[in-house]
């Protein structure tokens, strides 16, 4: 017995453990090398003469999962541990053959402090080995470290959290992927980005761990090279990365796509596009007035992400009309501009409401400019609902509206109609479409109540057929 | 006092951590230059010096003195510089 040596681990918020005090005092007599290192009240121990792990930092080093937990070691090498209470475990390991004779032969053990929500991360952070590559950055003891931050350049202009290992270590924990392993080359700078950096970017926005699979899938979206990130950021449009979500993670991650889905108040929404714009900016290197130079901008450049409602089951996804299989989640990314509110609240047959949104979508960019940029409708519920009652899908309405959208060159010529702007003239003789016919994407969203629907023009750099293109992109979600 | 706080860094590392400094001028012609006297004493004497040798160059300047070498200079006086002057000399007499 002489090299052996016990570790307990107990707090006074575990019942069991309070109940155990008669065992642990027995154990203090027999085995005069026991350390009893408690994890909250040690007064309430006193009779084992025990230790404060205060910092849990024992407790951590021992990764202890339960209280009580008792560990013996033999020649300095861990033989033997249980948690919780199963009387004959205690007997066996302590060699006490009577040990709480007088107790029940099991009581289920609790949570160990270091097994409280946010607690691994600050101890991995604290005492343990974090494992990140990113370089580490001092501030001084009086720094605010959000204003660290904005000194540092790493804001969009509005505050952003601290990137503090314990708060990286819990965003990585929402990504099944290393850190170290490389998502892709982030313009403007085509600086190599990888998990780590993502994860960094998506506390700076104030994600969620919950968060890291959609932000992936949308940064992956927009380096496919068709998506023209690099194009996007420098252009002095109004343009942007949209980011549209589908499939089960946008309920899971309590996404918005009803009452404001395109507005403020829900953090998925506002903090996943965030996160986006965030890497653009700090691992691209891709700063407003230097490789941004958008001569306006848009409010959506701080963040413009949102769900598509998939409640009425009569409506196709649209990840599932961009070729997903229905049930999956997945990300859109388009090229878009800020919001253009379309007002109907007299049309009353699908006809008549395809037609209105038509008129209202040939103002997209311009009125006077066709096959210039895409657009996604926005359709919002009671509008959605004249077209399903009349039995129109997806497919009919994207089919009505192009209709709709066709008009004479000779309207929208340079020129015509006293309007510099406009289509070459050689077009004048033709029927021009407003959309090339992949370049409408419809999403439904919205609250309930509001016969308005919302349009998003897109980037000009549509005028070249397929040199830009919206982008989706499956989601690797974490699976149980 | 915060304990130490380390963060990591979000960027791609191509730039030291430390802030860089402002560029100065590439010239004071049409410049106007601030001349802050930071209070503590005999740093009059200093900024009089400065001021007689930005007068022997031709270049303009407006003076300044924060109330108290203890303390930041008050928020109002920054932007009053900010707005009268292109460039600042704040001067410590030690």
């Amino acid at each position: 017995m002489n090299d052996l040596r016990f570790a307990l681990f107990v707090q006074h918020e575990c019942h069991t453990c309070v109940e155990l005090i008669p065992v642990f005092k027995r154990l203090r007599e027999r085995l005069p090398d026991l350390k009893v290192y408690v994890q909250d009240n040690p007064a309430c121990f006193a009779s084992v003469r025990p230790l404060h792990d205060e910092t849990l930092e024992v407790s951590f080093r021992h990764n202890i999962e339960t209280t009580p937990t008792l560990i013996r070691w033999a020649g300095g090498k861990e033989t033997g541990r249980t948690a919780g209470w199963v009387r004959q475990e205690w007997q066996s390991l302590t060699g006490i053959a009577d040990l709480g004779c007088n107790l029940p032969a099991f009581l289920p053990g609790c949570g160990s402090k270091t097994r409280y929500p946010g607690a691994w991360e600050r101890l991995v952070a604290t005492f343990g080995e974090p494992g990140l590559k990113s370089r580490q950055v001092q501030l001084d003891p009086w720094d605010d470290p959000m204003e660290a931050c904005f000194e540092r350049g790493w804001s969009d202009g509005l505050p952003v959290v601290p990137p503090t290992d314990e708060r990286i270590l819990r965003m990585l924990s929402g990504a099944d992927r290393k850190p170290d392993e490389i998502v892709g080359l982030v313009p403007p700078n085509l600086s190599e980005c990888s998990v780590e950096k993502v994860a960094i970017n998506a506390v700076l926005a104030g994600c969620k761990p919950e968060y890291m699979p959609v932000v992936l899938a949308a940064l992956e979206a927009a380096l496919d090279p068709v998506f023209t990130m690099h194009g996007l950021l420098c252009t002095t449009y109004f343009s942007g990365p949209v980011i549209i979500v589908n499939g089960p993670i946008a309920r899971a991650i309590g996404m918005n796509w009803g009452i404001n889905a395109l507005g403020q108040g829900n953090r998925a929404n506002a903090t996943i596009g965030r996160a986006l714009q965030l890497i653009i900016r700090n691992v691209g290197g891709g700063r407003p007035g230097e490789m941004d130079r958008a001569t306006l901008g848009g409010p959506g450049k701080y963040t413009f992400c949102f769900a598509e409602d998939e409640t009425d089951p009569t409506w196709e996804p649209l990840s599932v009309s961009r070729g997903v299989a229905p049930g999956r989640s997945a990300v859109t990314l388009f090229q878009g501009d800020g919001i253009q509110g379309v007002v109907d609240q007299k049309s009353r047959t699908p006809e008549e409401l395809a037609k209105s949104l038509a008129l209202a979508l040939t103002a997209a960019n311009h009125p006077k400019l066709a096959q210039a940029a895409d657009a996604i409708l926005i359709l919002s519920p009671e509008h959605y609902r004249i077209f399903r009652d009349a039995g129109w899908d997806r497919r009919r309405i994207t089919q009505e509206l192009h209709a709709a959208l066709v008009r004479p060159g000779r309207d929208l010529i340079a020129g015509a109609h006293g309007i510099g702007e406009g289509i070459s003239p050689k077009r004048a003789g033709e029927l021009v479409p407003k959309f090339w016919e992949d370049g409408l994407l419809i999403v439904r969203a919205g609250g309930d109540a509001g016969l308005f629907s919302a349009i998003c023009a897109g980037w000009t750099a549509g005028r070249v057929r397929g040199q830009t293109k919206p982008v989706t992109k499956e989601i690797k979600e974490i699976r149980p | 006092m915060n304990p130490e706080v380390l963060l990591r860094d979000p960027t791609a590392e191509t730039a030291p951590t430390q802030r860089a400094r402002l560029q100065p001028p590439a010239s004071l012609a049409g410049v106007t230059v601030a001349l802050l006297d930071i209070g503590k004493a005999r740093g009059d004497e200093y900024v009089d010096k400065l001021q007689e040798l930005l007068t022997a160059r031709g270049v303009s300047w407006r003076r300044y003195r924060k109330p108290t070498n203890t303390r930041t200079a008050p928020l109002e006086l920054l932007q009053q510089i900010a707005r009268e002057c292109q460039a600042a000399i704040i001067a410590l007499s030690d």
